[in-house]
């Protein structure tokens, strides 16, 4: 028996999401247990139904030097803004 | 009985009868996933079954639970080939299933050419639905193609196909469990 992932997509144009897997021998069978349980309902206009081992899984991230300025949530400027203006000895502008 | 009534009760009788004794694999199908497909399938089976017995229904002014679960069992007019009990040899079941699926295939054809226009669009919609039910046959089938037990099950089958007139002995089991609750309680709906 293989491991397919199954992803579903809800509505066109959104994104496909991952819904669950499905164990079966070959793909046509996959094809068609995936239909059932994750497309009978109206669920899903589309499904993707991928065997898990032509997944490319990556757990290790490398960030020896904490370059946070690489992330998405961005570079923390407020924390920085509020050291300086503690060594200066100015107080932040009054809200507007 | 209409020309109506003459030509879509054998057809329903069979989807529900069919439906009925697969449904007797739910919770025990060789794994999961098929556990769920077959389920489904048998739901369909069981759905077309009431939408056939509905169009009858409107024509004789009844209902299709009443002609689904009230007549006596010399009134339904399934085939043979769907009462037998196949449980739990799943080689038998599959090889039931793909020769009732080729038969109901030719048997669609025909009614979707039907000059009943209700008739005719009702035997498009469940076509629709039977491809799906075909694809999973057929899948089956070449899996199973080499299989001994599976192509001694489908001799064995293939003469019952369209075998009508008398019950099978287990039908009446059947009969007694599926019709259980609308003797039990007259007029039962759910």
């Amino acid at each position: 028996m293989i491991v397919y992932e199954v992803f579903r997509q809800e509505r066109k144009g959104q994104a496909f999401a991952h819904a669950g897997s499905v164990g079966a021998p070959d793909a046509a069978f996959a094809e068609a247990y995936a239909r059932e349980q994750y497309g009978r309902r109206g669920e899903s206009v589309a499904l993707w139904v991928v065997p898990r081992e032509a997944v490319a899984e990556i757990h290790e991230f490398v960030d020896e030097l904490q370059k946070n300025y690489h992330r998405v949530d961005g570079y923390p400027l407020k924390e920085k803004l509020k050291e300086a203006r503690e060594r200066a000895g100015t107080a932040p502008p009054a809200d507007r | 009985m209409s020309e109506r009534a003459q030509l879509l009760l054998p057809i329903a009788d069979d989807e529900l009868v069919l439906g009925w004794r697969n449904s007797e694999w739910t919770g025990i199908a060789p794994f999961l996933e098929e556990d769920v497909a077959f389920s489904s399938i048998v739901q369909n089976e069981i759905g077309h079954a009431r939408a056939l017995y509905q169009l009858v229904a409107d024509e004789l002014g009844t209902t299709a639970d009443a002609l689904a679960f009230d007549r006596s069992p010399d009134e339904y007019q399934c085939s043979r080939f769907v009462e037998l009990r196949l449980v739990p040899d799943w080689a038998r079941t599959i090889a039931r299933h793909w020769l009732y699926e080729e038969a109901d295939e030719k048997r669609l054809e025909a009614l979707k050419a039907s000059d009943d226009p209700e008739v005719a669009g009702l035997a498009a919609k469940i076509d629709r639905e039977e491809a799906y039910h075909r694809m999973h046959a057929q899948m089956w089938n070449e899996r199973l193609a080499e299989e001994p037990r599976y192509l001694e099950a489908l001799e064995e089958l293939r003469p019952l196909v369209d075998g009508r007139g008398d019950h099978t002995r287990e039908f009446a089991a059947l009969w007694e469990e599926m019709t259980m609750v609308r003797r039990s309680v007259a007029g039962a709906t759910w």
